[in-house]
C-alpha cells in the first residue's frame, strides 16, 4: 500500500493502481452522500480534481495522486456512498489508475510514514 | 469543534451526523443550546412588557395566553427582519429566547427602545438544553409526569432531578420535544441523567441543521436576515390577525408599512423548498436560474444539504413569486453545471408535533 498527504491509499493491482481514501480520512469527512467519479478512459495529471464527494458536512475533491490513465471507477458508489464509510479500504475504492510515470510512486508515503503524518 | 456566535461547538458526537439525525427522528436526541440568549422582560404587569415588546416586533403579545408561547421577530424600517425568536408569556413578564449571533445587539436595541419603564435582562446563569424526538416525551415524563401534560408551545416551571426547569414544548427539528431551561452549575449533571436514558443520544451542530432543514424552517443569517420580509420568508402566518391591517393593533411595529402591504400574497421573491434532482447536494450560495441557458440568475440558494430522512438533497432558497409554484422546474449551478431543482412544498417532513 501506497499513501498520499491528501489521505489516499494506492494499492497495486497487476499493472494499474486501485485508488480510495483512508479510514482516518472518512472518519474527518464523516458521511458521505454523493460521489462523482471521472470517466474511463481519462487522462490525468497528479493533483487533479478528478473525483467529487460529497459529505453531510462539506463537499471536497479528490485529486489525482499520480499521472495515468483511468482504467476503472466503482459505479456502486454513485448509488451507495455510504459504502465508502462502510470499508474505505476495501469496497469504497473510487478508481483504477494505470500510471504514466511510474517512478512518481516513488514519492509517495508507505504505511508506517501515513501512520506517523494522521498521528 | 467549530466556532459557532463566539462559542466552540460540536459538528457532530460519536454517533455522526447521519445517524444524529435518524435517531433524532426515530427516538430522542439532546442538544446543548445554551449558546442562544435567554431574556426575561419585565414591566409593572405582563401587559406592559407585552405592549413595549409589540412595538419591536409584530406579533399579539398582549393576547397571548399564560404559559404559551410564540414565535416571532424583530423587523427593522425595510420590513427585514432582524432576529427571530421565541416569546412566552410567564405571568407576570415575557421571556424570550434569541438566537445567539444577534442576542448583544437584540439587548441593546430592547433596552433601548423600552427601558427604564420596562426592564430586560439577560439570564446568564441558566443552560438551555433541547430534548427532541418522539421519545421525549417519554423520557422528560419519567422524571416529572408534568412533562406529558403540555401541549406542543405549552410552557411550564417544575422540579426534574431536583431542580427548577423552565420547560417549552418545543423545537427546532419538526419533531415534538422540549427546550429546557436549568441553572448552568446544574446542567451536566442535568444532561448527563437524560444520556443515561437509552433513548437518548448527544446531537451535534450537523444534524440540527438537516434536522431543521427537513422541517422547513429558517436559519436566521441564512434563509431570513435584514434584507429579507416575512412575506417574503413565508412567515407571514406568525403575523396575528390583531396585528395586521384592519385588526385591532394594526402596524406599530419597524416597517409595518411594507410587511403588511405585502401580505397575505404580494411578495416579489418568496422562500421556497427546492428538490435538486440529481443526488449532488445543492448547498448554501448555489445560485438558481430560470433554465437552462439563461444568463442571470433569479435567486440563490439559502440553505441545502442531503436530508437523511427523506434521503435526497435538499434545499431551500429565495425565487421570484412567477417561478415559486410547487412543480416549477429551475436551475442551480453546480461545478459549472446546470442541474434542475424542482420547487416544492415545506416541510419536505411532515412535522410531528403533539397538539
Amino acid at each position: 500500500m501506497k499513501y498520499t498527504e491528501e489521505h489516499e491509499w494506492l494499492r497495486a493491482e497487476g499493472e494499474v493502481y486501485v485508488v480510495g481514501i483512508t479510514e482516518h480520512a472518512t472518519t474527518q469527512l464523516g458521511d458521505l452522500v454523493f460521489v462523482e467519479l471521472p470517466e474511463v478512459g481519462t487522462e490525468v495529471t497528479k493533483n487533479d480534481e478528478i473525483v467529487v464527494i460529497e459529505s453531510v458536512k462539506a463537499a471536497s475533491d479528490i485529486l489525482a495522486p499520480i499521472d495515468g490513465e483511468i482504467t476503472e471507477v466503482n459505479t456502486a458508489l454513485e448509488d451507495n456512498p455510504s459504502i465508502v464509510n462502510e470499508d474505505a479500504g476495501g469496497a469504497g475504492w473510487f478508481f483504477k489508475i494505470k500510471p504514466s510515470d511510474p517512478s512518481q510512486l516513488d514519492s509517495l508515503m508507505d504505511e508506517e510514514a501515513y501512520k506517523k503524518l494522521i498521528g | 469543534m467549530v466556532p459557532f456566535a463566539g462559542y466552540e461547538m460540536p459538528v457532530q458526537y460519536p454517533l455522526g451526523v447521519m445517524k444524529e439525525h435518524l435517531h433524532t427522528r426515530t427516538k430522542a436526541g439532546l442538544f446543548d443550546v445554551s449558546h442562544m440568549g435567554q431574556v426575561v422582560v419585565q414591566g409593572t404587569d405582563y401587559e406592559a412588557a407585552a405592549r413595549g415588546l409589540e412595538a419591536l416586533i409584530p406579533v399579539d403579545i398582549l393576547g397571548l395566553g399564560e404559559n404559551r408561547q410564540r414565535y416571532g421577530f424583530f423587523t427593522n424600517a425595510d420590513g427585514g427582519i432582524d432576529d427571530d425568536l421565541m416569546l412566552a408569556n410567564r405571568g407576570d413578564h415575557v421571556f424570550v429566547v434569541v438566537n445567539a449571533a444577534c442576542k448583544a445587539a437584540d439587548i441593546a436595541y430592547t433596552k433601548a427602545a423600552l427601558e427604564p419603564d420596562v426592564t430586560v435582562t439577560e439570564i446568564t446563569d441558566r443552560a438551555l438544553l433541547a430534548l427532541q424526538g418522539p421519545a421525549a416525551e417519554a423520557v422528560l415524563s419519567a422524571l416529572n409526569p408534568r412533562a406529558a401534560a403540555m401541549a406542543f408551545m405549552d410552557v411550564a416551571t417544575f422540579k426534574v432531578n431536583g431542580v427548577e426547569a423552565w420547560v417549552s414544548r418545543s423545537g427546532y427539528t419538526g419533531e415534538d420535544g422540549y427546550e429546557i431551561s436549568v441553572p448552568a452549575h446544574a446542567a451536566e449533571a442535568f444532561a448527563q441523567n437524560l444520556l443515561d436514558h437509552p433513548d437518548v443520544e448527544p446531537i451535534g451542530l450537523g444534524a440540527r441543521d438537516s434536522l431543521r432543514l427537513e422541517a422547513g424552517l429558517c436559519l436566521y443569517g441564512h434563509d431570513i436576515d435584514q434584507t429579507t420580509t416575512p412575506a417574503e420568508a413565508g412567515l407571514s402566518w406568525a403575523i396575528q390577525k390583531m396585528r395586521r391591517s384592519g385588526g385591532d393593533r394594526a402596524g406599530g411595529f419597524p416597517g409595518a408599512e411594507r410587511i403588511l402591504a405585502e401580505i397575505p400574497d404580494e411578495a416579489l421573491r418568496k422562500r421556497v423548498g427546492l428538490l435538486p434532482s440529481g443526488r449532488a447536494p445543492m448547498r448554501e450560495g448555489v445560485p438558481l436560474f430560470a433554465d437552462e441557458a439563461a444568463t442571470d440568475p433569479i435567486g440563490t440558494v439559502t440553505s441545502g444539504g442531503f436530508g437523511p430522512t427523506v434521503g435526497v438533497p435538499v434545499a431551500m432558497g429565495y425565487v421570484p413569486a412567477t417561478h415559486a409554484a410547487p412543480g416549477t422546474v429551475i436551475h442551480g449551478e453546480l461545478r459549472g453545471k446546470r442541474q434542475p431543482l424542482t420547487v416544492t412544498k415545506l416541510p419536505f417532513t411532515p412535522a410531528n408535533f403533539k397538539r
